[in-house]
C-alpha cells in the first residue's frame, strides 16, 4: 500500500506536483496515467524518496521511504533502463544491489532467469538493446522478491514480444497480492494491464477510478447513419423520439438506439440508407478529452482548416521525454 | 483456529516474501561498494597505470641518481619517491573522482539510493572502500620502490625507521587521502571530466602561478603557494625539516592538513546529498 498525501512539487515558479493524494492498493495493477511532462516522473522520484517533496508526504505501508530497513525487499523500481553502470556486468550490476539488502546471491541468477537474461549475465550492460536493458531494469525490480513493485513506462521502446510479456509479468505479479504501480501516456496500453486507473495532468490529480467505471463512464456508444435523405431521416427519427445530431460529413448519430431498430424504422419509412453503423469512442479521445485542458506540449501549427485532429499530443507512438 | 463467523469478503491479502528482512546496515554497503569498485574495469585501468608510475618513475630516478654517483650526505634514497608519486596521484584523483561520479552519470545513482536511501550510508561505505583499496596499493607499492631505491644509490644516507615509515604509510594515505577530497569533490560537483579538471588544476596552478609571480610585491603570495603547494606537500612528507620556508609543514604535517581538507569536503557533500534531489 502507498499512500500520497498532498504531494508537491515546485520548481521555482512552476508547479510539477500539484496536491497529489491518492492510494495504491495492493492486489491490482494501478496504472498512472498523464501526458508528457503531466509530472508522472517527478511523482514516481518522489514516492521513491530521491526527489524532495516541497510539500506533501508519501508513505509505504505507513512508512517514509528513508525509514524502511531493506527497501528493495519493500518495494522494486523501474525509472530507467539505463540505470545501471554500462561498464559492469548484468551480473555484477545486480550482485551489488543485492548485497547492500542483503539479498542471497543466488537471487540474482534467478531474477536473471526470470527475465531470460541468462545467456548476457556476464556481459556488460552498455552493450544491451533497449528491450535488454528494460530486462534488467525490471530484474533490479524483483531482486528482494517486494511487496511493491513500481514501474515507469515499462514498454517503452519494447518489440510486441516485451510488450506481451511486460503486460503478462505485471498481472501475475498482481495476481500474488502484490501492488502494481505503473506509468503510461498510453490509453490503450492501460486499457489492457491496469485494473485501477489514476489520471493526472499538470501535476493535478484528475481521476482515481477503477478501469471498469472508467470505461463505463468514458466510452460512449452510438449509432451513425448516413443517408442521401438525411433531411426526412432526422424528421423520422425526431418523430420517433430518437435525437440526431448532426456530426459533419452528412452523417448523423444517435445515442442509446441499437441499429436494428433504427434500421427498421429507415426501411418502414423507405429512407435509402448508406451507411448504418454501431460506433463506440475510443477510451483514447476520453483520455484526450479529459487531459485537453491539461497538456504540457502542444504541438502547434495542426490546427488548420478543422481537418487536423484537435490540437493537442498524438497519443500512440510518441514515447515520454523526461 | 475458528471458523470466521462473518461474511464479508477477506481483504486481498498483501504478498509476503519468501526472504527474510533484517536490518541491513554499514557492512552491507561495504560489500556491495567493493562489488562495485571491483567490478568496472576504469579501477584495474587507473590503478594498473598508477602502479606503473610509482616502480618506473621511482626506480627510473634512483637508477639515474646512482649512475651519476653524485654524493647525497645524509639524504636517504627514499625522497626519490616522490616523483612516482606526483604522476600517481593523477590516478587517484581519477578514481576518486569516477568513484561517485561515474554513478551521476550512467544513473545508476538512482538505483543505489533506491537500494539504499541513506546517503550518509552510501557515501561512507564508498569512502572506506576507496581509501582501504587506494591506501593499501600505495603503501605495499611504495614500500618496494623504496627498497629497489635504496638498493640502488649507494651514495645516499641510510633511511630511518621514521623516515621509511612516511615513505610507505605516509605516502599511501596522503594520496589515499587526496583520492577522498577527490571522491567529495566528484560527489559536489556530479560530473566526472569537471571534478577530474578541478582536481587536477589543484594539484598543479598553485605551483605554476607561484613560478611566474616575478614582482616583489607578490612574494608572499609566492612564498605561500610554494609552500603550501600539494606537490610541495608531498615533498615535506619525506622530510624531517621544512624544506620551503621555516614555519612550513615538514614530515607528518601533510598528511593532517591532506585529512581536514578532505574530511571538510566529505562534510559538505554529506549535507549536499542529503538536501539535494538526485
Amino acid at each position: 500500500m502507498i499512500e500520497l498525501e498532498g504531494l508537491t512539487k515546485r520548481y521555482g515558479t512552476k508547479i510539477a506536483v500539484d496536491h497529489l493524494s491518492f492510494q495504491v492498493r495492493p492486489g491490482v495493477v494501478t496504472g498512472f496515467l498523464g501526458p508528457n511532462g503531466a509530472g508522472k516522473s517527478t511523482t514516481m522520484r518522489m514516492m521513491l524518496d530521491l526527489d524532495n517533496p516541497t510539500s506533501g508526504t508519501v508513505r509505504i505501508d505507513g512508512k517514509h521511504y528513508r525509514e524502511l530497513q531493506e527497501p528493495l525487499k519493500y518495494i522494486g523500481a523501474l525509472l530507467d533502463a539505463k540505470a545501471m553502470h554500462g561498464g559492469r556486468s548484468a551480473y555484477n550490476n545486480l550482485l551489488c544491489l543485492a548485497q547492500s539488502n542483503r539479498i542471497p546471491a543466488s537471487r540474482v541468477g534467478e531474477v536473471l532467469d526470470l527475465v531470460g537474461l541468462t545467456p548476457v549475465a556476464r556481459k556488460k550492460s552498455k552493450g544491451f538493446s533497449l528491450g535488454m536493458g528494460q530486462r534488467l531494469g525490471i530484474a533490479s525490480a524483483l531482486l528482494g522478491d517486494p511487496e511493491i513493485l513500481m514501474f515507469d513506462e515499462p514498454v517503452n521502446g519494447l518489440d510486441p514480444e516485451g510488450i506481451h510479456w511486460i503486460r503478462n509479468l505485471m498481472k501475475a505479479l498482481a495476481g500474488e497480492g502484490r501492488t502494481i504501480f505503473v506509468s503510461s501516456h498510453l490509453m490503450s496500453e492501460m486499457a489492457l494491464t491496469a485494473d485501477h486507473l489514476i489520471v493526472i495532468g499538470q501535476g493535478k490529480l484528475l481521476a482515481d477510478t477503477s478501469m471498469a467505471d472508467f470505461i463505463q463512464q468514458n466510452s460512449r456508444s452510438y449509432v451513425r447513419l448516413r443517408s442521401p435523405e438525411q433531411e426526412r431521416l432526422r424528421d423520422v427519427l425526431h418523430a420517433n423520439g430518437f435525437i440526431a445530431i448532426e456530426s459533419g460529413n452528412g452523417t448523423l448519430e444517435v445515442d442509446g438506439a441499437t441499429t436494428e431498430k433504427l434500421g427498421e424504422l429507415a426501411g418502414a419509412n423507405q429512407i435509402v440508407l448508406h451507411e448504418l453503423s454501431s460506433q463506440r469512442a475510443s477510451l483514447e479521445e476520453a483520455f484526450m478529452q479529459m487531459t485537453a485542458g491539461a497538456v504540457e506540449y502542444h504541438a502547434h501549427g495542426t490546427d488548420v482548416h478543422g481537418a487536423a485532429p484537435a490540437p493537442g499530443p498524438r497519443w500512440g507512438s510518441i514515447s515520454e521525454g523526461d | 483456529m475458528t471458523a470466521p463467523t462473518h461474511h464479508h469478503a477477506p481483504a486481498p491479502h498483501a504478498y509476503v516474501s519468501p526472504i527474510p528482512v533484517r536490518r541491513a546496515h554499514l557492512g552491507d554497503a561495504l560489500a556491495s561498494e567493493w562489488t562495485k569498485i571491483r567490478s568496472v574495469r576504469s579501477t584495474m585501468w587507473t590503478l594498473g597505470v598508477m602502479i606503473l608510475l610509482m616502480f618506473g618513475i621511482g626506480l627510473g630516478v634512483a637508477a639515474i641518481a646512482s649512475a651519476s654517483e653524485a654524493p647525497m650526505g645524509e639524504e636517504s634514497a627514499l625522497g626519490f619517491g616522490f616523483f612516482g608519486m606526483l604522476p600517481a596521484s593523477i590516478c587517484v584523483i581519477t578514481l576518486g573522482v569516477l568513484t561517485i561520479a561515474s554513478e551521476y552519470g550512467t544513473g545508476m545513482i538512482r538505483t543505489t539510493l533506491t537500494a539504499c536511501p541513506s546517503r550518509a550510508r552510501v557515501l561512507t561505505a564508498k569512502a572506506i572502500v576507496f581509501f582501504l583499496l587506494v591506501f593499501t596499493v600505495t603503501t605495499v607499492v611504495g614500500a618496494i620502490v623504496g627498497a629497489g631505491q635504496v638498493a640502488l644509490v649507494d651514495t645516499a644516507g641510510t633511511p630511518t625507521g621514521a623516515e621509511w615509515l612516511r615513505a610507505t604509510v605516509g605516502a599511501g594515505a596522503y594520496l589515499a587521502m587526496l583520492g577522498l577530497l577527490s571522491m567529495a569533490l566528484g560527489a559536489l560537483i556530479r560530473h566526472s571530466a569537471g571534478a577530474i579538471t578541478v582536481m587536477i588544476g589543484l594539484l598543479l596552478l598553485p605551483l605554476v602561478a607561484a613560478l611566474f609571480m616575478f614582482s616583489e610585491a607578490l612574494k608572499s603570495v609566492q612564498e605561500w603557494l610554494f609552500t603550501y603547494a600539494i606537490p610541495s606537500q608531498m615533498i615535506a612528507l619525506y622530510a624531517a625539516q621544512p624544506p620551503f620556508g621555516e614555519d612550513g609543514p615538514a614530515g607528518w604535517e601533510p598528511l593532517l592538513i591532506m585529512t581536514g581538507a578532505a574530511g571538510i569536503a566529505l562534510a559538505g557533500a554529506y549535507a549536499l546529498m542529503n538536501s539535494r534531489d538526485v
